[in-house]
Order: structure tokens, then sequence, then C-alpha cells
């Protein structure tokens, strides 16, 4: 009995401490400056704490295609490639000095950058180039590190300053992929990570931290800060707090409804390259009928989703293409489906559909879809369309809805890998393996396909331009948005950019302030 | 049986008393549609308007902790009413009879009690799958052991003593001496059994639906408000506060009933 009594005393002792954890808004370390960083002097040195969601993956192999994204960016900080992105969206030679294409966009010619050094302080060859890329696309083995290099035939070195790297067919996006890392000649990355990036990484501790440390030998201009310290703070309420009390210095990939609860930090806001929309199985039976799916697309007011779920944070999508690479954006789109109850009833009432009902499933570990979810619920019932929420676990949810595609429904935000189109768009095709929706649309697959064969940027740019249309107005799926993704820190932290590439945290750019 | 001078009974049966009144109510009217949604309005703290103030979608908190309250008393009731069933059957039949049957299943029950609950839940759901329904199913499988033990112990304690055997000497039969001569003479103590096991079963029904295996969104249940609440402890604290406030009160006053009726608090 004594123990009972005890254990509810506890219950109640409990709510009360998350009463006071709750009810005093404790003002964050340093209430001072705007986000513009008026405040302080830039200082050089010093040592900052970036807190990260996961742990980085085991091997930090940077030609590994199967990378996680938390990975990637961070990596992005200790190897480069022959060329790389810069903040602007544009790629910049880095270990090469230059580049020339041929007319046919098949063969891509480098030269290599006097006096670049690794990080073990040898300098870089045309050698540790070849092998670099020789390993990366597999040339030796036959099977690609990184997928996007599949198309390489050869890599050589006519003399000691020149790259030639020979395609098996023309592509005039090739460059977009030489940010692959050039490692020492017979690195194995898995055993000794050594890069050329203006950060050189010096130790971890499994699901603790990750230290790197200032590459003082680097080329270009190099880090400000002298070391960084990546920290594992998985759960994202206690990620949100370390930055409240100022035990981390700043921290990326925070949503909307997160930053809500930070007040006197600076935050960005940048795109987080994912296209949320309502996935639609299109072999599901209601769904099979284009003027169903279209009918749900005049029901779901992306505006409102975006709103509720993601506190406004977010830019609005029309079709499958991240609003990141601008070339392709097609805005009329937004404007195909303007929410419309009245229509959606009649399109429903058309297609000889009495009652529409239907299963939404989401992973239950992304609350930005679950939510996004709850409100498409609420938004389709206005209509009569009853859809009822299915929450499943991440694994659960790959292998019934992705690889089984045994749903009807589901709410997600898929990713691509580049910042090529066919990253966004090639899952559309009626016979790709990664078409979980089973889309099938005889003029999207000839569309897609010529696009693929034009060499003429412009003239491709347009047939893919036509791929969204066709997926927009056939409602393949209900396109909802790109949610915002924040960068948040310190005020007395400054230089933070966020990139238009994929993967990217650029922490060369970070200083302290006084 | 019903002690009504003793004080930790008293307010057990008053806290009960009242939440039930507000769950039943809350079946036929809540203020605002607990699933309606309102941009405008987020995250309003608790006042007139809202009483418990709105979470992130603009919905009225305090109708979705009646309605969340209700959601999980019904799971409750009917899992310890499945458990309570079939734990009186298999405890009546295995104290009275006992013999190697009692023996393979009482051992079979032992196993069982050696495994967390929560484990065996996870497991039972990911046979069934998840839902309103078959977290009902789930946990009312889960409570059978405790109950048959229970009936058991006592069922064999009662079979020892004197009227039973006067009404056998009397050719009364096995079934009849079992269920109109024993069950009345240990509801006391299954009583106290019943209300411990009502709060195991809010406390896994809200466990479940925190893990996003019960109720589905956008139906309310307090755990699931609880889970959707983490993220707005800083903003919305009410949110929280109230989902566990309802959770608190109900175990509670089970809690109390269940010690003002004499019970040891365990199940």
């Amino acid at each position: 009995m004594k123990k009972r009594i005890l254990s509810l005393v506890l219950a109640v002792l409990m709510t009360a401490a998350l009463c006071g954890c709750g009810g005093g808004k404790s003002e964050p370390a340093q209430p001072t400056a705007t986000p513009e960083g008026s405040a302080g002097e830039k200082l050089t040195g010093g040592e900052i704490t970036v807190g990260i969601a996961a742990d980085l993956d085991t091997s930090l192999d940077p030609h590994a295609s199967s990378s996680s994204a938390g990975t990637r960016e961070v990596l992005f900080n200790i190897f480069e490639g022959l060329m790389k992105p810069d903040a602007n969206g544009n790629l910049i030679p880095a270990i090469a000095e230059d580049y020339t294409v041929n007319e046919a966009a098949d063969a891509y010619t480098y030269t290599l950058r006097q006096g670049v050094r690794f990080h073990n302080g040898k300098t870089v060859t045309v050698g540790d180039v070849v092998y670099s890329l020789t390993r990366a696309a597999g040339l030796e083995t036959g099977e690609p590190l990184m997928t996007e290099l599949k198309g390489v035939a050869s890599v050589e070195a006519p003399d000691d300053r020149t790259i030639v790297v020979r395609l098996k067919a023309p592509d005039a996006e090739f460059n977009a992929y030489m940010y692959a890392a050039v490692i020492p000649e017979g690195n194995d990355p898995a055993a000794e990570v050594v890069g050329t990036g203006p950060f050189r990484f010096v130790s971890r501790a499994p699901q603790e931290n990750v230290v790197l440390e200032k590459f003082a030998d680097y080329w270009g201009e190099g880090a400000i800060a002298d070391k960084v310290t990546l920290k594992v703070i998985p759960d994202p309420q206690t990620l949100v707090l370390s930055l409240r009390s100022g035990a981390v210095d700043m921290t990326n990939h925070l949503t909307g409804s997160q930053i809500a609860d930070l007040e006197g930090l600076t935050l960005i806001e940048g795109g987080s390259n994912i296209i949320q929309a309502l996935y639609l199985n299109n072999d599901f039976e209601p769904f099979r009928d284009v003027r169903v799916r279209q009918a749900l697309c005049y029901a779901i007011d992306r505006q409102a989703v975006i709103d509720l779920a993601s506190e406004g944070h977010g830019t609005p999508l029309g079709s499958s293409m991240i609003p990141a690479i601008e070339k392709y954006n097609v805005p009329e789109l937004l404007e195909l489906y303007k929410p419309d109850p009245e229509k959606a009833k009649a399109l429903l009432k058309e297609a000889g559909v009495e009652k529409l009902r239907f299963s939404i499933t989401v992973p239950s570990s992304y609350p930005m879809h679950v939510d996004a979810a709850q409100v498409i619920v609420e938004q389709l019932r206005a209509v009569g369309i009853e859809a009822e929420i299915k929450l499943v676990e991440w694994a659960a949810w790959y292998d019934e809805v992705y690889k089984g595609r045994k749903f009807e429904a589901t709410v997600v935000g898929m990713d691509t890998h580049s910042l090529a189109a066919s990253g966004c768009l090639a899952r559309f095709q009626s016979e790709n393996g990664k078409n979980f929706i089973n889309f099938s649309d005889a003029e999207y697959d000839e569309t897609y396909a010529k696009a693929m064969a034009t060499v003429d940027e412009a003239e491709q740019t347009e047939l893919f331009k036509r791929c969204e249309t066709i997926l927009a107005e056939k409602a393949a799926n209900v396109y909802l948005q790109d949610p915002s993704s924040f960068a948040a820190m310190q005020t007395n932290i400054g230089g933070f950019r966020f990139y238009p590439a994929l993967y990217v945290m650029d922490l060369a750019t970070v200083y302290r302030m006084s | 049986m019903f002690d009504l001078k003793n004080k930790t009974f008293r307010a057990g049966a008053v806290i009960t008393l009242v939440m039930l009144l507000i769950i039943t109510v809350g079946v036929f009217w809540t203020p605002y549609d607990p699933n309606a949604m309102d941009a405008a309005g987020k995250m309003a703290a608790p006042g007139p308007r809202h009483l418990f103030g709105t979470d992130n979608f603009g919905r009225d908190i305090f109708s979705r902790v009646v309605q969340g309250a209700g959601a999980t008393f019904f799971i409750a009731l009917c899992s310890v009413s499945i458990g309570l069933a079939a734990g009186l059957l298999v405890g009546g039949l295995t104290g009275y009879y006992g013999g190697w049957v009692d023996e393979l299943l009482m051992r079979l029950n032992d196993t069982l009690t050696a495994f967390p609950s929560l484990l065996l839940t996870l497991v039972l759901i990911a046979v069934f799958q998840g839902g309103k329904y078959n977290i009902i199913l789930a946990l009312g499988v889960l409570f059978i052991p405790t109950f048959a033990r229970i009936v058991r112990m006592e069922v064999a304690r009662q079979k020892a003593l004197d009227y039973v055997a006067n009404a056998r000497l009397m050719g009364v039969g096995d079934m009849r001496i079992l269920f109109v001569h024993i069950m009345p003479n240990i509801w006391p103590v299954l009583l106290s059994a019943v209300a411990i096991g009502f709060n195991n079963a809010v406390l896994a029904e809200a466990s479940m639906s925190y893990l996003g295996l019960g109720v589905q969104p956008p139906d309310p249940s307090l755990g699931r408000m609880l889970n959707e609440a983490q993220g707005y402890l800083l903003r919305a604290p009410w949110y929280a506060l109230s989902a566990g406030a309802a959770i608190i009160l109900l175990v509670l006053g089970f809690g109390l009933l269940s010690e003002g009726l004499g019970g040891d608090g365990r199940a």
C-alpha cells in the first residue's frame, strides 16, 4: 500500500517538475544583438560546438552512396573534389584549377591546381585524382561506389597537370558529380580519413561527438574557427534545450515548429530539399480515375497545410521538383488546382464515386508528416471524403509502402541525391523500380526519355518542365511543400550560409563574435 | 463491502464519479468539435474561450481531453472486461479442480509474468497491428493471467472452507458451488484487483497511443496528446499538462478506490 502511495506522489511530483520547465520562460544566455550580428567584432580562431541530430555513419568513406545526409554534409568540410558547389548554387573549380568540355559533352578535361595539400602534408598529384575517380566510379570492380558516376568510361592523366574523364554517353550535367572526393593514392577512407578540405578529422566518440580541426595548409581561404566539435544529440527537444542553455553554439535542420520555442537566437531559413506530398497509389481502385485524384487536389488546400502543420514555413510545390533547382521551376503549376470544395465534389460525382474512403499511411517518427496528414484528413472531411490515418514504424512504411506498394495513400517527403532533374523525376516512369505510386503515363515516359537523350541544355530543361506539368495535370500526387529548415545559432556566432546544393553544411565560414 | 466511512475510498469514489460524469457528457456534447482546426487560434493560452487553451492546430484542448479520456476509459473498460471474464473462467476452473491442467496453466502464467508487460503488448500489437480495437484485444489478453491468478488463489482457499464442504454434502453440483457459492465470496478481493487492473489499462493505453500504436490521429486520445504536446512543452505547457492531469486523475481515482476497498495495491 505504501508503495502505491509513493508512486502516486512521484507521479504528481514529476508533473510538477514538467510544469517547472514549461512555466518559467527562462531567458537565453545572450539576450543581446540582432540576428545580423551587429554586436560584436568577428573573431578569428576559437572553438565552435555544433549540435547534430544523428551520429555520423560508421564509415566516413566520401565515395559511399549510401551515406546518410547528416554524414555527407559534415564530410563536405573534410573532402573536396575537382569541383565544388558554392553558396550561390554554382560549381566552382576546387582541386582543379580549370576545366574544358568537348563539343560532344562526353570528355571533360581538368587542369590540376598547383600546391594543394592533403591533411597528411603530401601534395595532391594527378595520380591521386585518377586513383580517387577510378575508385569512386568503380572502374576496376565494375561496381560504382558513387552511383552518379556510372557513366564514366575512363579516367586518364596524359601529363602531370591534366586529367581527362571520358563518358560512355554525352552528359551535359556531368560536372555536377565532380564533387567526388579526392583522396591520397592507395588510401582506404575506412582506415584513415584524409582529404584536402578546410577542416581535418581529429577524432570521434560513437554516439557522442566528432572533432574537426582547422587545416592550416588549406589552398584556399580556409576555416576561420580553430576547432569544431559536432555533438550528437538525438532527441530534438534536448537539442533545442541545449541551444537555449548555450551548451551548443549552433545547429541545423530545425523545423518551423521547433524554432517557435527559440527566442534570442539567430535563425536562418532555408529549404529542406524534400518534396512533401500526399502520395497516391495510382493502382488503388478509386485513384485509377484521374478525376478522383484531381478531386483530391481541389479538396486539399496546401497553404493551409503549410500554415497549420509547418507554422507557415514552407515553399508550396505544384509538382515533383525541389525549389532549390531554380531553372526547373514551373510556377504556373501552383495555380492549377485552387482549393475548391465544390469542384472536388463535382469531379467525384462525375467519376461516379459515391463515398470515397481511404487510408493514409504515415511513418510515425516524422511529426511533420503526421501533422500534415491530420490537416489533410480535416480538409477532406469538409468535402465528404473519409480518410483515416494509419501510423506505422519507419521500417514498416519502407516495406509495405515503398517496397511492397501495398497502400492507398501516404504523406512523406521524397528527397533527391543530386541537383540533376532526374533525381526528382525518374521515379515516375512506368517501369521505374522506385515508382512506388504506380504512376503510368505514356506521354510522361516518352517525354522523360527524350529529355534524358537531349544534349542541348535549354531544350532539355523545357522537356523536364513538360514532365513536371504532366505530373501535375494528371494529379499523380497531391503536392504540398518543401518544408523550411532552419539553422539556429547563438547571437555571437556568425558567417553561416545555406547552400542551394544538397548535403552541405559549410563550417569554414562560421565564426565567433566578441 | 463498501466502507463509506473510509476516507480513501470516498476520495477515490468522488474523483472517479466526477471523471465519469465528464466523460459521459463528453460523449454527447463538447464545447467544440474536438477535431476542428482553426489556423487563427493556434496555441491559445487557457482562458474563458478555451478552458485548457488550444493546440498547434487550433483545436480546443478541453474538448480533446474530454473525448480522449472517454476513448481511454472505453479501451480500459473493454480490456479489463475481457481479462476479467476470461480470468474468472480460467482461474475458477483451475482453482477448483486443480490437477495437471492447473499446473500447466499456472506455469504458463508464470512465464508470461516474467516478461515486461509493455514488451508483450508490443509483440501482440505487432501481430494484430495497431488501432483502437486491436489494442483492446491485446490488452485484454494480457490481463487474463493476473486475474486468473487472483481468482485461482481465492477459489483454492475458499474450496477448503466448511461452507463448501456443506454444500457438497448436500449434493450441490460443482458448477453451482463454483459460481453461486464461491464467487460471491471472492468479490471483495477481485474488486480491488479490477480497480488496479483499470489503472494499468489506462496507463497501457496511454503508452500505446503515445507510441502511435493505439488510437489513430486525428482522433483524440490522452497518450497521443502527450506525444504531440512533447514538441510544444515550452511554448504551450498547458497542452501536456491537460492531458497529463487527466491521466493522473483517472489513475488516482481508481488507485484510491482500490486502496479503500482494502486491496494490497498489487495486481
